[in-house]
C-alpha cells in the first residue's frame, strides 16, 4: 500500500522560494511570536509569505495576530486565507477551538495531508511555526520537504540551550541548513548563549530583550508590528541572508 | 472538492511507479478508500479521468471502500465510525482533516479521546498494473 499524500508534496512547494522553520528544543521561547512577527515583517516589506502554524496541539499563531473569522477556500485544493497580507494556514479551521490530542502517527498523518492538499502558490516565504522538541514535526519536514531550512529559538536559560545544543546537533548531523539562532526573552548581560552558539560554528543572529508589555500587543496584528518587539526582529531581519 | 487536490496526488504517484516499473501503459490502479475522510466517489473519479495524462488513457481506476475502525488506547474498545452521528460542520472538518476526529469523537464505551485510527482513515494505492 501506498500513500500518495507523499508524492505530491514537492508538487505542491514548487513555487516555494524559501522555507524556513521556526524551531527550538525547549517549549515557551516565545517561537510563534517570532515565526509571526517574522512573517509579518517579510509581508510588509512586499514579498509573497505564507505562515503555517504546526503546534498542531497547541497553535497560537492565530491568537497572536488575532485571526478569528477567516476560513480558507476550498477549489480543488485548499486556499488558505490571507490575513494581514499573509497566506495563513493552521488546524484551528477544522479543530476550531476544541483540545485536539494527537499522537505521532495522527500528527505525521495531519502534517502529511494538509501539505498535500495546501494549494500556497508563488511564495517567497513559507515560514512554519514548528511545535517545540526533535519529535515528529522535525523529522517528518525533514523527510518531505526540499531545502527547508531552520531558524532556531532559545532564551538565555541553560535549560533551553541545552535542547537546542541537540536539535543543532541533529540538524548538522542530517546536513539541514541552520540560518542561525535568535536569544529571546533576555533579561540580563550575558555572552553565554553567544559564545557557545558561536563556537559551535552557527550565526549568532541577535538578542531581544524580555518585554513584559508583549501581552498588549498580542491579538493585533498591526500594533504588533509597531512594537519594540517587532522592531527588534526587523533588526534581526537585516541580518538574515535571504 | 477536496477530492480533487487527492486525485492530483494518486496521478502523481501512480506516474512515478510506472515510470520506476517502465510501463508504456498503465491499465488498472487499484485505490482504498477510508469512509473517515468521506470521500465523494462520484467527484472523486471524476477528477482521476480529468487529470489522468496519455499514459492512462486507458486506465481502469477500481476503488474499494474501507469502515473507519477506531481503537480506544484508555480501554481497548473498538467501533465503527459512522458519519450519521456527526453534525454537518464537524463532518466537514473530517473529511479535510481526518485527524481532527479526536477534537470531536469520544470512546462511546469510556469517553476518551486517545484512541486510534486502526483503519480506514483516507486514500491508499493498492495495486498499479500495466505493460511493458
Amino acid at each position: 500500500m501506498v500513500d500518495p499524500r507523499i508524492h505530491i508534496i514537492n508538487e505542491r512547494l514548487r513555487n516555494v522560494r524559501s522555507t524556513i522553520a521556526v524551531s527550538s528544543g525547549k517549549g515557551g521561547v516565545g517561537k510563534s511570536l517570532i515565526a509571526s512577527t517574522l512573517a509579518l515583517i517579510l509581508a510588509k516589506r512586499g514579498y509573497n509569505v505564507g505562515l503555517f502554524d504546526l503546534d498542531f496541539t497547541s497553535p497560537s499563531t492565530h491568537i497572536i495576530l488575532g485571526i478569528k473569522n477567516a476560513q480558507p477556500k476550498e477549489e480543488h485544493g485548499i486556499f488558505p486565507a490571507k490575513v494581514y497580507g499573509l497566506k495563513y494556514m493552521s488546524i484551528i479551521y477544522y479543530s476550531g477551538e476544541h483540545a485536539t490530542p494527537l499522537r505521532g502517527t495522527d500528527f505525521s498523518n495531519a502534517l502529511t495531508e494538509l501539505l498535500s492538499t495546501t494549494i500556497w502558490n508563488n511564495l517567497d516565504f513559507l515560514i512554519l511555526d514548528m511545535p517545540p522538541g526533535i519529535g515528529d514535526a522535525t523529522l517528518d519536514l525533514i523527510r518531505l520537504i526540499k531545502n527547508i531550512r531552520f531558524l532556531i529559538v532559545t532564551t538565555p536559560s541553560q535549560l533551553a540551550f541545552e535542547t537546542v545544543k541537540k536539535l543543532t546537533s541533529l540538524l548538522k548531523e542530517m546536513k539541514i541548513p541552520i540560518i542561525g539562532v535568535i536569544e529571546n526573552m533576555k533579561i540580563h548581560e550575558s555572552n553565554f548563549v553567544k559564545k557557545h552558539v558561536q563556537e559551535m560554528g552557527i550565526t549568532f543572529l541577535g538578542d531581544v530583550q524580555s518585554y513584559v508589555e508583549i501581552e498588549n500587543f498580542l491579538g493585533n496584528a498591526k500594533e504588533l508590528l509597531g512594537s519594540p518587539f517587532a522592531k527588534k526582529i526587523e533588526k534581526i531581519c537585516e541580518k538574515l541572508n535571504f | 472538492m477536496h477530492e480533487w487536490a487527492l486525485a492530483e496526488a494518486v496521478i502523481a504517484t501512480v506516474y512515478e511507479i510506472a515510470e520506476k516499473e517502465g510501463f508504456k501503459e498503465v491499465k488498472e490502479v487499484t485505490i482504498i478508500i477510508g469512509e473517515l475522510q468521506q470521500i465523494d466517489l462520484e467527484i472523486f473519479k471524476f477528477a482521476l479521468n480529468q487529470l489522468k495524462p496519455e499514459k492512462f488513457k486507458n486506465t481502469k481506476f477500481d476503488m474499494a471502500t474501507t469502515k473507519a475502525e477506531l481503537r480506544c488506547k484508555v480501554c481497548g474498545h473498538k467501533w465503527i465510525f459512522r458519519k450519521e452521528t456527526l453534525d454537518e460542520n464537524t463532518a466537514e472538518a473530517l473529511h479535510f482533516l481526518p485527524e481532527v476526529a479526536h477534537a470531536y469523537i469520544k470512546c462511546p464505551k469510556c469517553g476518551s479521546r486517545d484512541f486510534e485510527i486502526v483503519k480506514g482513515r483516507g486514500v491508499w494505492l493498492k495495486s498499479v498494473k500495466g505493460e511493458k
